[in-house]
Order: structure tokens, then C-alpha cells, then sequence
């Protein structure tokens, strides 16, 4: 056995965990956070703070009678949910995490492999999860189903070109199709990411509003509309199949936020230029935010801890804030930040536009179907095309 | 590992291109032509022409069949219903393809140079073969602005005539 491939290996079981994981407990998160937006609790029974909802749910799902429709076309229907979850999960393996690391002196970088034309692979399959939906909506035989399938299908093809015009501006500043070099060509703080060293704040919105729709999102999420659709493309999918277009939806949403990471945000690097050296000075620059923020964390839970509004909070959040208190301790230490520095800052900043997701489907109202056309086909589409064409200008004047 | 690649997507392909013919139901042919065009795909990106790989995907698998798809949907076009062929039909049918193939198979082998072979991997590998670097994104970009601008900018204006001319059709329709 190659190195490289018990490497790989190992590195594809550790994303695909850690991605499925976090996959799990964004929903969570997602049903936390537009239950405080409306003032209730929220998941609370199973385990400390519904933490534990997650696992409970799929339980749930899995132990749910696996119904298969009359009517339906079977080989179709049985794909359509496989598609959608596969093309979901393609796409992350060309997201670089972070930089290279040194393991007993084999490098490697935290992404599973690196293609040069990465942006247009991500483009590819998501273009290819459109299938997911529109055959799941045609092959369930059903008026409802179908229309939600259909919706779904317009929707993705008239946002996906907003979608790629938005990136292709990006692309034009770094002047790479390499998700890793776009990265590198952001290097050295704030001002030179593509959000404002290039100007590129205008294509960071509208890729935003084209990835909310291309996930099927709120305000955008019409294949799903309940009052008028009852569950839109999936309504005859049940157990499993169910879950796997919800887990879809999910990994689709961590792929965009990754890559808005990555084209607009700078990647993994911090918001100034950090230097991982054993100077203290710098180890207690760059560990400073995510130290200060854990610390924050830590002390908050122990207070909550100390203070209990629940009998069980007593240990539960004394046991996350010593967690917390750890972790923060963690970030100081020299050997680590090299490669856990970069991992958080790529974290937050794709955690932050996760949040963004979440914090407008508790804000927005739906939109009309039509208004939703209008607005990619006569609004998103020629600014775009503006924004494009404005920084190639620029580029080339530059260069 | 290439050559096992490339058999298992070369069969995919044919079968999927095959299936495209024998389904009955519009939307199994449409499926199996993504096969075809999935498949292609990867044979591109074996011979390391990753962009033009890529554009196959975004343009024919993502984009073409897309609408191919939505429209049959929209149609709800049914199954196709098969009538008794003739006697000719089913006597002559099998030898007549075979023959063509054969024929087919006769000319490519004639009129093909002969010395010539692409490998795996070759437009993207390493080396300083003519083929080089083909498939990269940067030389498909520069032969579309310089070698074939023209060719690249009549084909735009074209298709934006052919979209014209769908609305202009569309559009007396509906009044």
C-alpha cells in the first residue's frame, strides 16, 4: 500500500465524519437559533440543551417504515435521493481546510485533493444536483411532487447563472481556478481578500443571494412551499430517502458557505497578517481571538453552571465550560496553531455565513414565484453581468 | 488503474448510449444520455483535459439535459407506444447495423493516421509534448481569443439570433 493512499484514506474518513457530524448539529443549531428568534426554547428534552436531538432524529428516521409509493417510477425514485446526496457530498472534496501540515515528516494538506480547474468542478456538481430534485419530483407521480421538481429546476438553472458570474469575478482578481491558490492569492489580512482588495463586496451579495436559491433556501425555497405545495419535491419520500434530501440541503449549504469562504473571505487565513513563529508576541496575536472568544464561552457556561436553571445544567454546563476553558489553552500552545488557527478562522467565517442562513430563514418571508424570476432574470442577472465586466475592465488595466 | 477507468466509463457510455435507444419513456433516455455525457466526462479527464472535462459536465450533463429534462417534464410526455414492426425491419435490421458498423469501422481504420496515439493523461502531463498543457483552461482560453476568435464570436452571435428567434416564435403564440 502507498502512503498516499492510506493518507488520503484516513483523510477521507475524517471529513466524511466530521462533515456528516456537523451536518447533524447544524440542524440542530439551525432549530436553536429560529427558536430564540421567536422567543422559545427550542430543543430541550433529549439530552443537555437537545443536544442530543440529533442522534435521536436519526434514530427516528431510520427506524421509520421505508414506504414505496404506488405509481411511482421505481428506478428513478430510488436514484433521486442517492443523486442528490452523492453530487452533495462530490463537491467537498475539492474544499482545502487548510494548509499543509507535517506529520512525522510527511506533508500533506488538510483537502482531499486539488484540481486546477476546482471552482468549475464545485459549479459541475452542483449543476448535476439538480437531478436530485427534478427527478424526484417527476418520479413520485404526483401533481404536488412534480410542481416542486419543476420549481426547483427553473429556480437552479435561471440562479445558477448569476451564480457563476459572481464567481467568476473573484476568479478573475486571483486570476486561478485552484481553490488552494485562491487561497494563497489572498494572503496578508483583510485587505486583500477579494471583498474589498478587488472590490468584489457587490459579487460576495449576489453570490450570497444565488447560493440562498440554488440551496433552495428561505426566502427562495418555493420547491418546498408547505401551504401551497405540501412538501413541494419530496412529499411521497419517506424514512431514509426523506432524510438524505434534508442532508442535501445541508452539505449543499456547507459547501456554498465554504466556498464564499474561499472566494471572498480569504480562506483560512486571519483578518490580519498572521506569522505562526514561536515569537510570544505573535502566539498571542493570532491565538487571540479564538482564545478570548472560548474563554468567554467557558466562563459564561460555568456561570450558567453555577447559577442552574435545570437540575442537570449543574454538571452539563460545568462540563462544557472546563471543555471551553480547554480549548482555549489549546490555541496557545506553539506546535498546534499552525494547523488549528487556520482551521478555526475557516470555521468561523463559514459558521458566520451558515448563521446568515439560518438568521434569514427566521427573518424572510417567502417570495412569489414569479417575483423570484423576475428578480434572478432581471436584477441579479445584469448586475452581475456588470460586476463582471466592470472588474475585468479593471483587471486589465491593472495588469 | 487508468486502462480499468476507462474500460468501466467506455461501458458505462455505451451501455447508457444503447439505453438511450432501447427505453421507451422519454425521461430513461433523457437519464441514461446524462449517463453518456457523465461519462465522457471522465474519459476527458483521464486524458488529463480536466476544463474541457468540466465543460462537459457544466454545459451538456448540467445545462443541455436540464432543459432537456424540464421540457419533457413540462410536456408530460408518456411512454412511447411500440407498433409491430414490419418483416423487413426485423430480418434486415441486425445485419444492416452490423454491416455499417463494420463499414464505419473500416474507414476510421483507412483514413486515420496511423502513428499517432493519445495516452492517459497527456494533456496535462508532464513532458514537453506537443500536446501539453492542452486541456488546461489557460489554452483553452487562448486558442478561443486568438486562433479562433472569429469562429468563437460568429457562434456567440448566432446563438443569441437562435434565442431571438425562440422568443420571437414563443411570443406569437401566445397572443
Amino acid at each position: 500500500m502507498d502512503l498516499f493512499i492510506i493518507i488520503t484514506l484516513i483523510k477521507l474518513v475524517i471529513i466524511a465524519f466530521v462533515l456528516l457530524t456537523a451536518v447533524a448539529y447544524l440542524q440542530w443549531v439551525e432549530r436553536k437559533v429560529i427558536a430564540h428568534i421567536q422567543v422559545r426554547p427550542g430543543p430541550y428534552r433529549v439530552g443537555p440543551h437537545g443536544l442530543l436531538q440529533p442522534l435521536a432524529d436519526v434514530i427516528k428516521l431510520i427506524t421509520k417504515e421505508d414506504l414505496l409509493p404506488p405509481y411511482v417510477n421505481k428506478p428513478l425514485y430510488l436514484f433521486a435521493p442517492f443523486i442528490a446526496v452523492a453530487m452533495a457530498l462530490l463537491s467537498i472534496a475539492v474544499i482545502p481546510f487548510g494548509p499543509i501540515v507535517r506529520v512525522d515528516g510527511y506533508e500533506t494538506y488538510m483537502q482531499l485533493t486539488d484540481l486546477n480547474i476546482g471552482v468549475l468542478f464545485i459549479l459541475a456538481v452542483s449543476s448535476m444536483g439538480v437531478y436530485g430534485v427534478a427527478l424526484a419530483g417527476w418520479a413520485s407521480n404526483n401533481k404536488y411532487a412534480l410542481l416542486g421538481g419543476l420549481r426547483s429546476s427553473a429556480q437552479m438553472i435561471s440562479y445558477e447563472l448569476p451564480l457563476a458570474l459572481a464567481v467568476a469575478s473573484p476568479l478573475l482578481v486571483s486570476n486561478t481556478l485552484s481553490l488552494r491558490d485562491l487561497e494563497f492569492a489572498q494572503k496578508g489580512g483583510i485587505w486583500h481578500w477579494n471583498i474589498l482588495h478587488g472590490g468584489q463586496i457587490i459579487a460576495f451579495l449576489i453570490f450570497l443571494i444565488a447560493a440562498f436559491a440554488e440551496t433552495n433556501r428561505v426566502p427562495f425555497d418555493l420547491p418546498e412551499a408547505e401551504n401551497e405545495l405540501v412538501a413541494g419535491f419530496h412529499v411521497e419520500y419517506s424514512s431514509m430517502k426523506f432524510a438524505s434530501f434534508f442532508m442535501a440541503e445541508y452539505l449543499n449549504m456547507v459547501t456554498v458557505s465554504a466556498m464564499a469562504t474561499l472566494l471572498f473571505l480569504g480562506g483560512w487565513d486571519a483578518p490580519w497578517p498572521a506569522e505562526y513563529g514561536s515569537n510570544l508576541g505573535a502566539l498571542l496575536l493570532n491565538a487571540a481571538v479564538p482564545t478570548v472568544i472560548f474563554v468567554i464561552a467557558g466562563l459564561t457556561a460555568l456561570y450558567h453552571g453555577a447559577h442552574p436553571a435545570h437540575k442537570l445544567d449543574r454538571y452539563t454546563l460545568t462540563a462544557f465550560g472546563v471543555i471551553f476553558l480547554v480549548l482555549a489553552a489549546v490555541f496557545l500552545v506553539p506546535i498546534v496553531q499552525g494547523w488549528l488557527l487556520p482551521l478555526f478562522w475557516f470555521c468561523a467565517k463559514t459558521g458566520m455565513i451558515l448563521f446568515a442562513f439560518i438568521w434569514i430563514r427566521g427573518t424572510l418571508p417567502r417570495f412569489r414565484y414569479d417575483q423570484l424570476m423576475g428578480f434572478a432574470w432581471k436584477f441579479l442577472f445584469p448586475v452581475a453581468m456588470l460586476n463582471l465586466l466592470v472588474t475585468s475592465l479593471v483587471v486589465a488595466w491593472v495588469s | 488503474m487508468d486502462v480499468v477507468l476507462f474500460l468501466v466509463f467506455a461501458i458505462i457510455a455505451v451501455v447508457a448510449a444503447i439505453n438511450v435507444v432501447v427505453q421507451t419513456h422519454p425521461i430513461s433516455s433523457a437519464v441514461s444520455l446524462i449517463g453518456v455525457m457523465g461519462s465522457l466526462a471522465v474519459l476527458y479527464l483521464l486524458l488529463g483535459a480536466e476544463f474541457i472535462a468540466a465543460a462537459q459536465v457544466i454545459v451538456y450533463a448540467g445545462a443541455v439535459m436540464v432543459l432537456f429534462i424540464f421540457v419533457i417534464m413540462l410536456l408530460n410526455a408518456g411512454a412511447e407506444i411500440k407498433r409491430g414492426r414490419s418483416i423487413m425491419v426485423q430480418l434486415l435490421g441486425v445485419p444492416l447495423l452490423i454491416a455499417f458498423l463494420g463499414l464505419v469501422a473500416y474507414f476510421v481504420e483507412r483514413l486515420f493516421p496511423k502513428g499517432v496515439s493519445v495516452h492517459f493523461g497527456e494533456f496535462t502531463g508532464p513532458g514537453d509534448h506537443a500536446l501539453h498543457g492542452f486541456g488546461s483552461a489557460q489554452a483553452v482560453g487562448r486558442a478561443l481569443f486568438t486562433t479562433y476568435l472569429l469562429p468563437f464570436e460568429v457562434t456567440s452571435l448566432l446563438i443569441l439570433i437562435a434565442i431571438l428567434g425562440a422568443i420571437v416564435l414563443a411570443r406569437k403564440e401566445l397572443d
